[in-house]
């Protein structure tokens, strides 16, 4: 199914927009990485424009498997939410990583709202904050909350509550390799929004690539 | 010298974004581009670039295998990886593999610099 808006931006502000993710990613990445003291491994950044349905779908909902989300609301010329997604299973391991391996399960259990907040914020305040600096407009962050349940949940948290009418999902896995803890950052924006995203990406493009050429790459 | 040098991304933006940079610093310079690892080292076997800049995180073989694969072919080559990625372990790997790396978003000082070291 092809969402309204998946029809809104062009190849190349798509490919743009992956660019951003993946330079926001790989700073949240170098945050986490000195966070857990080990290498955090990062996928291709995938972005889809993906309609609220789908991207619950997407989340394996209905596979039975619970998950724990960190969430925290933007506003600025855009306005949108930001979701850190990880299995529950693995929640108490990225706390673990994070606050180092020899506290007992007890106060491991008892920091466990605490640390994943603050890893969610590390992470999603400098994945948001370089996509915000490079597009030249500044967002306000909300506090973290974290969430546990699916995607039914995650995507129609409030405020706003319209947010999720049409779903920027941003795959991309993170995996501290050591641990075996993968998660995803997804990101939901509402169409007005994504039509001003549309103007900031074209701006961001003539800025960084007005004067480069155009050709085809080929492999003569 | 004029020399050729091929921009390895699977961004469109951001080859356009290095041959901006290139058209200030060595607008002369041949460039060959790829979108991937196979069209990259189908260009290193046939068109013989003397610089390459690769993009760490593309999909299926990323850059820093393909520096490998590329000193292999060519162990004279000038290589950089590119990447937004700056964890130390992926610094390392490029410096393995005798790749210069260079930190994205790309800069024309940056990338002024590896081009001044390859040409010496």
């Amino acid at each position: 199914m092809i969402s309204e808006a998946a029809v809104v931006l062009t190849e190349l502000e798509m490919d743009a927009l992956t660019e951003l993710v993946n330079l926001g990613v790989s700073n949240a990445a170098l945050s986490l990485r000195e966070m857990v003291r080990e290498e955090v491994i990062l996928s291709v950044p995938k972005v889809t424009i993906m309609a609220r349905e789908e991207a619950i779908t997407s989340l394996g909902e209905g596979d039975g498997r619970r998950l724990v989300a960190v969430h925290q609301h933007f506003q600025g010329d855009i306005e949108g939410r930001a979701l850190l997604i990880f299995p529950e299973a693995k929640s108490m391991e990225l706390v673990r990583a994070v606050v180092g391996g020899d506290l007992p399960l007890e106060e491991l259990m008892e920091l466990e709202q605490e640390a994943l907040a603050e890893t969610g914020n590390v992470i999603l305040n400098g994945c948001l904050g370089t996509i915000a600096n490079n597009l030249q407009h500044s967002l306000k962050i909300s506090l973290p909350e974290v969430v546990y349940g699916g995607g039914s949940e995650f995507f129609s948290l409030a405020p706003p509550p319209n947010v999720a009418d049409g779903v920027v999902f941003i795959y991309i896995n993170f995996l501290v390799r050591e641990r075996d803890i993968k998660g995803y950052i997804a990101m939901l924006l509402d169409f007005p929004s994504l039509v001003t995203l549309k103007g900031m990406l074209g701006r961001f493009i003539e800025r960084v690539g007005e004067g480069g050429v155009v050709t085809r790459p080929h492999a003569s | 010298m004029t020399q050729k040098i091929l921009i390895v991304d699977d961004s469109k933006l951001a080859r356009m974004a290095v041959i901006k940079a290139l058209n200030a610093l060595r607008p002369d310079w041949t460039r060959l581009e790829a979108s991937n690892a196979d069209e990259a080292l189908a260009l290193v076997k046939n068109a013989s670039p003397d610089v390459a800049l690769l993009d760490f995180n593309m999909p299926g073989k990323d850059g820093l295998a393909l520096a490998v694969e590329i000193r292999q072919l060519a162990p004279a080559m000038s290589l950089a990886v590119i990447s937004a990625n700056h964890q130390i372990e992926v610094i390392d790997r490029a410096r393995a593999a005798g790749a210069f790396f260079l930190p994205k978003p790309l800069t024309e000082k940056s990338l002024g610099e590896f081009l001044n070291s390859a040409t010496k």
